[in-house]
This record gives structure tokens, sequence and C-alpha cells, in this order.
């Protein structure tokens, strides 16, 4: 399985068997090893203060904190469903940092850390999976999309923002979000291509969880990810997703560039979606445990955990006072979805158009008057 | 000043007059630079207002709607050309879950002032895939407005007021009547674009219609004259939302009504045109709204679609039956 990874040639993968594992290889650009030791690369250098490693730190660990509370509430019934980002917290929380405030995310719909990054409320976020709203935020305001359900058509969007981008003379550059499966839409393709033939300010960022739902990515590819961004015509890399240090280098110099006029670049953020693919999924039925195991030692959290700590730039107060903040946050995101109230009935109706039309304030009314008529029963 | 203009040149200035009133204003499509479309509908318009707003798009209408959303969230207002009606396929999921739902998604944040023009309907002799009447499709996704022109009038002043309209719309362009003339005046009041419109009176049957089966219309309704029959003819102009107040108003006058399109007729839009006729003209009714459009087949081989598309003997035929009642 490991060639299958490193190599183009493709090789029968063993069906079930799972993703593979995370060998020394030469693409997968790192700056922080699982065992937290700072290693330099080439091309990637990252200048960053001990305020701002402590500040990732904090990211990474809220955010973790949040998914976990969500799982429960879930678990509870006070969601519909969750989709837990366990484990790609570094990939999110390092490419939502490498964007500047004018520049445009899109994410998916598990892009929670992302979320996180550009200051959406978590309450918003737990609104769409309790059922209350399709995500409440402003887009506009906050440099994020809604969520998008539909696997990759966020990708287009991406990249007709960024031809905007082009056409008002900004420096701004777009990111997009996409999965592993969401590579096999002719949508991604058709985006990639808009990309790199108008040189549109968008950055591709897939995190590679290994699997969609229960497909492994072998089902839906058969060279590396990154390699396919050749083919489009502009540079595709390779970065450990578990490495925030390397995930903020790599996105930053690929949306710099964006914003320099050199087009798109395509980031395959290799990484392991520790959890189920929502709340309503069973990995057991598809993946072996002693995977989860091998992933675990190249978690994101501890890695940098275990660099802070190692070169004295964050105390055990420090951690503490992190810990602290999660379960505080996590008493907020309980008690403000738990007393989320449900939305007003008649709200269905009120944003379908900018202009209502006489046929849907008509139905409008006939509902309302309905839901009158049982006024003043029992 | 008053001129004679075809549907097609009618459009051609009503684009340019849009791009010319608002430079956020932007075409995308295939074929539509150099060449000004398959149609020659933006014939001029690249040269005149460069590649940055009339974009040749790389083969892909998934890819035209989906960077549409995209331009439009950024301010623009695109107007993508679908160069066929059977090709709007691979753009349907664009349209259907993301164009027509993001304002709702979005509780009015992002609004989509997209208009998605199609050349619809048969008639051209064409090969499979080119002569296909798919509105009932978007009439049925909310979040869509649908409109379907039938004149060089509602050609040049309805792309601009789709173009400055805030909703998502679809412009169905009869395709076969691209070459009718008539005589526009440009500093004329337009209608509403949401509204259908009495075209000719008469109290015997109500004849409705759109698109390109108006003129169908018309001309069953001058050969039912010879014969001593008033036809009321409305050119309903808008399919989604339906203006049917002028409708019910002259069913109720003749009691009969025969629905016109060339889209299959079963859950066409004459089958939701007939219920809401139903229920609001009951007992006006002398006759069940009767139907006649294109059969429950694929769009046929050129040399059969006369047999599949509704002419003037098969709307008078209806009409016959109409008044047998």
């Amino acid at each position: 399985m490991t060639a299958l990874r490193q190599a183009a040639e493709v090789v029968d993968p063993v069906p079930g068997a799972g993703a593979p594992h995370l060998p020394q290889q030469p693409d997968l650009i790192q700056l922080l090893t699982p065992e937290g030791e700072r290693v330099e690369h080439p091309d990637y250098s990252l200048d960053i203060s001990d305020d701002e490693l402590r500040g990732l730190y904090r990211d990474l660990a809220l955010v973790r904190r949040w998914d976990v509370e969500a799982t429960a509430l879930q678990r509870q019934g006070e969601l519909g469903i969750w989709a837990s980002l366990l484990g790609q917290e570094a990939a999110q929380v390092g490419a939502g940092r490498a964007l500047r405030a004018d520049d445009m995310a899109f994410p998916t719909y598990r892009e929670h850390g992302v979320a996180w990054t550009r200051g959406v409320d978590p309450l918003q976020v737990m609104g769409l999976f309790r059922g209350v709203d399709n995500g409440g935020w402003d887009p506009a305001a906050l440099g994020f999309n809604l969520y998008t359900i539909v696997i990759g058509a966020q990708c287009l969007h991406a990249t007709g923002y960024a031809m905007g981008v082009q056409r008002d003379g900004a420096e701004s550059a777009v990111l997009a979000f996409l999965g592993d499966g969401a590579t096999s839409q002719g949508e991604v393709n058709e985006a990639m291509i808009f990309a790199a033939s108008f040189a549109a300010p968008v950055v591709f960022f897939c995190q590679n969880n290994q699997y969609a739902i229960s497909v492994p990515i072998e089902r839906q590819a058969r060279v590396p990810l990154f390699k396919r961004a050749a083919g489009f015509g502009f540079p595709g890399v390779r970065v450990d997703g578990n490495d925030v240090l390397a995930v903020l280098a790599v996105t930053r110099a690929a949306l710099q560039a964006a914003r320099e006029g050199q087009g798109p670049t395509f980031i395959e953020a290799f990484t392991y979606r520790m959890g189920a693919h929502t709340t309503s999924d069973d990995p057991t039925r598809y993946r072996l445990a002693s995977e989860l195991e091998e992933w675990k030692l190249r978690d994101p959290i501890a890695r940098l955990k275990a660099h802070l700590s190692r070169s004295g730039i964050a105390d055990a107060a420090f951690f503490d006072s992190v810990d602290a903040e999660g379960d505080e946050l996590a008493a907020r995101i309980r008690q403000g979805t738990v007393e989320m109230p449900d939305p007003e009935p008649t709200e269905m109706f009120d944003h379908v158009f900018a202009e209502q039309t006489p046929e849907l304030a008509a139905q409008r009314a006939e509902f309302v008057e309905y839901h009158a008529s049982f006024e003043g029963e029992k | 000043m008053s001129q004679t203009l075809t549907i097609g040149k009618a459009l051609n200035l009503g684009l340019r007059k849009a791009m010319e009133d608002d430079p956020k204003v932007m075409l995308m499509g295939e074929d539509i630079g150099k060449l000004g479309g398959v149609f020659r509908i933006t014939d001029g318009l690249q040269k005149d207002f460069g590649e940055d707003r009339v974009v040749d798009t790389p083969l892909a209408e998934a890819g035209i709607l989906g960077t549409a959303v995209g331009l439009a969230m950024r301010g623009y207002r695109p107007v993508c050309e679908i160069q066929f009606d059977g090709f709007v396929f691979p753009a349907y999921n664009q349209i259907v879950t993301q164009v027509a739902k993001i304002h709702a998604r979005s509780k009015g944040k992002l609004p989509m002032p997209i208009v998605i023009r199609i050349p619809f309907g048969g008639g051209i002799g064409a090969v499979e895939h080119h002569s296909e009447s798919p509105e009932a499709y978007f009439a049925h996704t909310a979040g869509l407005k649908v409109v379907a022109v039938s004149n060089p009038v509602d050609a040049y002043f309805g792309i601009q007021q789709a173009i400055a309209h805030p909703d998502p719309i679809v412009f169905l362009e009869p395709k076969r009547r691209y070459w009718e003339k008539a005589q526009v005046d440009p500093d004329a009041t337009p209608e509403p674009l949401f509204r259908s419109r009495v075209i000719r009176g008469g109290d015997d049957v109500t004849v409705l219609a759109y698109g390109p089966m108006v003129k169908t219309a018309l001309q069953a309704a001058e050969a039912a004259a010879e014969e001593g029959r008033a036809l009321e003819v409305i050119d309903l102009r808008t399919v989604s939302p339906l203006d049917l107040d002028p409708v019910y108003e002259s069913v109720r006058r003749t009691g009969r009504c025969v629905v016109v399109h060339e889209a299959p007729v079963t859950l066409g839009l004459g089958a939701e045109i007939a219920a809401r006729i139903t229920e609001n003209c009951f007992h006006s009714l002398e006759a069940p709204v009767l139907r006649v459009g294109g059969y429950d087949t694929p769009y046929p081989p050129s040399k059969l679609e006369e047999e599949y598309l509704p002419d003037l003997d098969r709307v008078l035929d209806a009409v016959d039956r109409s008044l047998g009642f």
C-alpha cells in the first residue's frame, strides 16, 4: 500500500484494507514531525512568533473541544447530525490562519476549524446541524461562505468569485475547500479547468482524509491527488495535514502566489478523519481499529504541544488555561444550542426570492390562515 | 425611434443596452465571443465590451453556472448562454442545488442575479438534444423564475428586465422564431416581466401559449375566425411565477380553455395551469381544460418533428373538442 502512495503506478488495493501507513515521503512537506520536532524544508520556511505558535495551539485545542461537545450534543438529541473534524484540526486551522481578512474561503460542511479562524460564532454552525437554519453567518462580512453540502459544488463558486476578484483588480485570494472524494466530481475538475484557463486567484485545498464516507482513496484516484494538478497546468503540493505549521506555510505561499497573479495551486493536505464521517456513520464496518491507532501517533495537537513544551514556548499554566477556556467554550456552546429557539414557521417562505412572487405570498397567507384556524382549540 | 427587429437582433440590442447601463453585467458562454454565439445573439459584443465582460468559457455548462454563482457573490450580474436546451442538463445540478437555493440558504444575504439564457423548442430540423422544452423542470424548482418570450418587443425589454432583476431567471428564447420580425420602440414603456397578456380578444375559447407556440396559437385563432369562432389568445410570457388572473377573467367569460406548449403534456405547465383554472373557475367551466403539447417520447428525429410539435390543426382540433362538451 505504501508504494501506491509514493508512486504513480497503479497498484490493486486490498479491498477494505483502509488507509496506508504514512511513510517518509519525499513529497510530503513537513515543518513539525509527529514527535514535535521542528524541521526545515528547502521551499517553505515559516517566520512565526511564540505568541502566534501559542495562538495556533489555542485554535486547535478549542476547535477540538467544540467538536467533542457537538458530538456529545448530537448523541443527546440536541443536534440532528454532526460532521466531526476530529484529526483534521491542523489542516483547517493552518489553512484558515493563512487567509487574510480580505480573502474569501469556500468551505464544505466539515470546515468548523476554518469557520473558527474566520470568526464565525460556533453557535451559528450548531444552528445548521440542529436544523434551525442553513448557517446564519454573513459570508461577505466574514470572508467565509456558507457551508456547501453538494460535494464539490463550491469549487466552482470559489473559482467564479476569484474571477470577480480579478475583474475588480483586487489583491485578494480565494481558498476552495474540498475532500478526497470530491476530486472525482466533474464540477471540481471543471473548476480547475476554469481556474487554470483564466489564471484565477484561487487555491484548491484538498483535505485527503483517506475516506469518502466508507470508500477509501484508492477508489477515487490511482495517482497521488496532488499530481493531478499538473494535468490542469498548475502546481500541486502535498503537505502533512497534521502539521499546522507546514499547512500554514504552504497555504500562505499558495495564496500569495494567487494574489500576485500566478494563478491557482492545488494543495493536498494529507490527513486522517479520526472520527466517523458523521454521527450517522459507523467506521468499524470499513476500517480497522489499528489504523486509527497508528494515526493517533500523528495527532496534530499532541505534536504541537510537544514542540511548545520542549522548546519552552508554553508551560503547564498555559495549557491549563487553554483547557479551562475550552471548557468555558463548550459550556457556552452547550447552553446556546440547547436554548436555541426554533425558527418562525413562516420563515421558510420569506427568503426564497429577493422579490417575493404573488404565488408564494398567497401560499404563505394560506399557511398562516390554516394554522390560525387551530387557535382556541384544546 | 421605432425600428424593425428580429427576435435575435432585439436580444442582441437588449444585451448591449444592459451592458451599457450596468458595468457589472457580463456574458458567459460557449462560442459567444468572436463567433457571437451559434445563433449570433451576442454578435459584436465581445469586440465592444472586451473579453472580461463577454467571456468565451471552457466547454462545460456546470462550470459556466458554477462560476456565475461565484461572480454573483462578488457583485457581478452574469448572463449565461446555454448553447442549446438539451445542453442545460450538465448545469442542472448547479442551477437546482445552488443558483435556486443560495438566496434562501443565506436568508437573503447572497442574492443571485443570474440570467440563464436558453434557446428552446424544436422546429429547426436539428439533431438530438437541440429541440427540447425543459421549462417544467425549472418551474418546479423553488427559487427560480422562468420567462419565455415570443416576440421582438418582449425580447428587447425582457432580457434587460431579467438582467436587472434580483433573482435568478431562466430566460427561454424561442429559437425557431429568432428570425421573426416586429417593430420595436426602445423608448416605449415596457410591460412588467412577470405578466401575461391578452393578445387577441374572443369569447368562444381561451387559448394559452408561451414562447414559440404563441405564433401557432394566433394562426389557429385566425383560422378559427374564418369559421366564425372567436378564440381569445393569451401570451403567458412568464412560466414561473404564473400570472393567471387575466386567464381566469377570460375563462370565466369563455368557459373553455386550451393550453398549448411544445413540452410533453404529462406534468407539463399545462397540467398545473389546468389544475389552477379548475380550482379558480370551476363553476364557469363548460369543458375540461385541454392540453395540446408534445408526446411522452424523446423529441423525435427531425423528419418526425412536424408530427410531434403542436401545430395549427392540433390546436383547432382541441378547440373543436372543447366546444363539443
